[in-house]
């Protein structure tokens, strides 16, 4: 997947957190600020990580807001952003590269 | 040296302090010692006015100079003017390397950061701190050691002579020009005094400040004119609002009452159930929840309760009103009800030694059933961490937490088993702040784990219908939900201790580490 334009996911509040992409041609650039980041940090990072690999991203700009989310909250707030920076909205692969 | 909760407290600092590391909640029971006494000036000369214009001629009077402790009480906590106002002065008069013993401190302390940083202040010793202060010391900013200490402990401590408060500094919502102080009255009516009063007994100097002076003699005085060197009027001590609130609403969250609800069917299938128990509890929204619910199944079985301890709050007091209790021991009010209960003649305002000291004769503590307590977070040898946050940053206070739970027969913790996605039950607390040897029972939303050296309660509870679980199965729990966290990364350097109740080291707080990745 190739992101086209900067979009965002999820919220500020408490236990979800707010994903935002942009277009990138320096492989992954991750920002984290988070709330657990001394407790969970690196769990957070291995789940975009493992998000993106899925999606088949290379290349973006990845900044993470977060106020304590789950790492299935994570996952999909990424999986939404993405999705949203390509304009995809319907047939989205549920049960495929999504699950 | 590892000491008897796990923790190993550096010999540098063992040295440093000249301290013992923790060895037990009763391995100073029986210990002999005499007392300290205040360095007293008398007044005897009928035409001498104790009243002075401001607390900049109070500090003069009372020879401020550098290395000094001042002694703060924190009745009016998130609305009190007192130490900002104090400390703005000492700083103005380019004091340095003062120590800070207050029974507490909160975020409305927030403006002496800079005095942190300057060296105006060099030392705190405190129940706990909170906000930017908390932010400073873990970060390093203060030059001495922060000692964190219970009530009790801190009466123990001024009392053994310890530490020795030079000038101590009382706001008083009602005071005469003689220096009798009462917690009664005025603007910033905050109901009792009881964490002043052993300063009051041990200071020095005692600078009594008021924004309301009343004619002599303001009886019956919490603090006695006989200890009180000068008294102060300023505008305002404090923030009226932000003292005593309104009563909290009973808490509408079905998280809390369900904890509530388990908490007291916990509490009356107990042997200590019976008429004339007592019960000391907090002021957090399951807390409340499970006073009003055992205040029902009392009402209903024909129980009545002896004592009741506390930090009191409206649900106490109404016990009180409603005649399902003898008499109130008050230590503290956190709301208006509580405030106006200090009149009822069965309301007794206690100091904060006789509520906890473990150095006296014996505490009121020492006679509690029931203590219903919260935390930050558990682990599975049932250590409490009630100061330091899971982040690492100092931010919350031991308070009565430490001194309740080893006198009361059943001490019971009530956390939600998450916190957003920090789990309260945990394989090691991030600091051990009360020894799991005090704590009975933690109840949470997914179960309630008895301590298993409590083999008579574990006992009392066969055939009762709750969810029991080990402390080890709801750690489980929680770590399959938020996965396990990674441990805190600190820097070598202790920012501060936590002292015992006793005066052992029970625990340190180190400088938190600027956090990196794993992999890069």
């Amino acid at each position: 997947m190739e992101i086209v334009q900067p979009a965002m996911a999820g919220t500020l509040e408490s236990s979800d957190c707010q994903v935002t992409v942009e277009p990138g041609n320096n492989g992954i650039e991750f920002n984290l600020e988070s709330v657990v980041i001394n407790q969970f940090g690196n769990q957070i990072k291995k789940v975009v990580m493992e998000t993106l690999k899925n999606m088949e991203v290379s290349q973006v700009k990845i900044s993470i807001v977060d106020k304590g989310a789950l790492d299935c909250t994570i996952k999909a707030r990424v999986e939404g952003a993405l999705f949203r920076s390509v304009g995809q909205f319907d047939h989205l692969p549920w049960g495929g590269a999504v699950r | 040296m590892i000491n008897a909760v796990g923790r190993d407290i550096p010999d540098e600092i063992l040295k440093a302090t000249g301290k013992e590391v923790f060895q037990g909640i009763h391995y100073r029971d029986g210990y002999t010692y005499k007392k300290d006494g205040p360095v007293t000036r008398c007044v005897s000369d009928n035409t001498r006015s104790k009243l002075v214009d401001s607390i900049h001629d109070a500090l003069i009077k009372c020879n401020i100079k550098d290395g000094m402790t001042l002694g703060f009480h924190h009745h009016f906590r998130e609305g009190d003017y007192i130490v900002n106002m104090v400390m703005e002065e000492v700083h103005r008069l380019g004091i340095k390397d003062i120590t800070i013993c207050a029974s507490s401190l909160g975020k409305a302390h927030d403006p002496i950061v800079p005095y942190i940083e300057d060296g105006t202040i060099t030392n705190i010793q405190s129940s706990g701190v909170r906000g930017k202060i908390g932010q400073a010391i873990s970060s390093g900013k203060l030059k001495g050691l922060a000692i964190m200490r219970s009530h009790g402990g801190r009466v123990r401590a001024i009392e053994s002579g310890e530490t020795r408060i030079d000038i101590a500094f009382i706001g008083a919502p009602t005071c005469d020009d003689y220096g009798n102080c009462r917690g009664i009255g005025g603007k910033s009516n905050c109901g009792v005094l009881s964490y002043a009063l052993v300063d009051g007994d041990y200071a020095d100097q005692v600078v009594a400040i008021t924004d309301c002076l009343v004619p002599f003699p303001n009886f019956p005085a919490h603090i006695s004119m006989t200890k009180v060197d000068y008294v102060v009027v300023v505008d305002a001590i404090g923030n009226p609002d932000k003292i005593a609130t309104g009563a909290a609403k009973p808490t509408t969250d079905m998280r809390k009452l369900m904890m509530a609800d388990y908490c007291t069917q916990f509490v009356v299938n107990t042997p200590y159930f019976k008429d004339g128990f007592s019960y000391q509890t907090g002021v957090g929204g399951a807390s409340i929840a499970s006073t009003i619910s055992l205040a029902k199944i009392m009402k209903e079985r024909n129980i009545r309760m002896r004592f009741g301890v506390g930090g009191l709050t409206k649900p106490m007091c109404d016990l009180l009103a409603n005649d399902q209790v003898d008499c109130l021991l008050d230590t503290q009010d956190f709301d208006l009800d509580a405030v106006e209960s200090v009149k009822d003649l069965k309301h007794f305002r206690i100091s904060a030694g006789e509520y906890a000291n473990p150095f006296n004769k014996g505490a009121v503590v020492n006679k509690l059933d029931f203590v219903i307590l919260a935390a930050l977070e558990v682990d599975i040898n049932f250590n409490c961490n009630v100061v330091v946050g899971s982040d690492g940053e100092i931010t919350g206070a031991q308070g009565g937490h430490p001194d309740t739970a080893a006198g009361a027969k059943c001490a019971i913790v009530i956390v939600p088993l998450l916190q957003g996605r920090i789990p309260a039950v945990c394989t090691e607390v991030t600091a051990v702040t009360t020894p799991g040897e005090s704590i009975d029972v933690v109840v949470t939303d997914y179960g309630i784990a008895i301590n298993p050296k409590r083999k008579d309660l574990i006992d009392a509870m066969r055939g009762v219908d709750l969810p029991f679980k080990t402390i080890e199965e709801l750690r489980d729990i929680a770590y399959s939900m938020v996965g396990e966290p990674e441990k805190v990364k600190f820097d070598d350097k202790v920012v501060g201790i936590i002292e015992s109740r006793d005066g052992t080291i029970l625990d340190v707080v180190r400088k938190v580490k600027e956090y990196t990745f794993a992999d890069n």
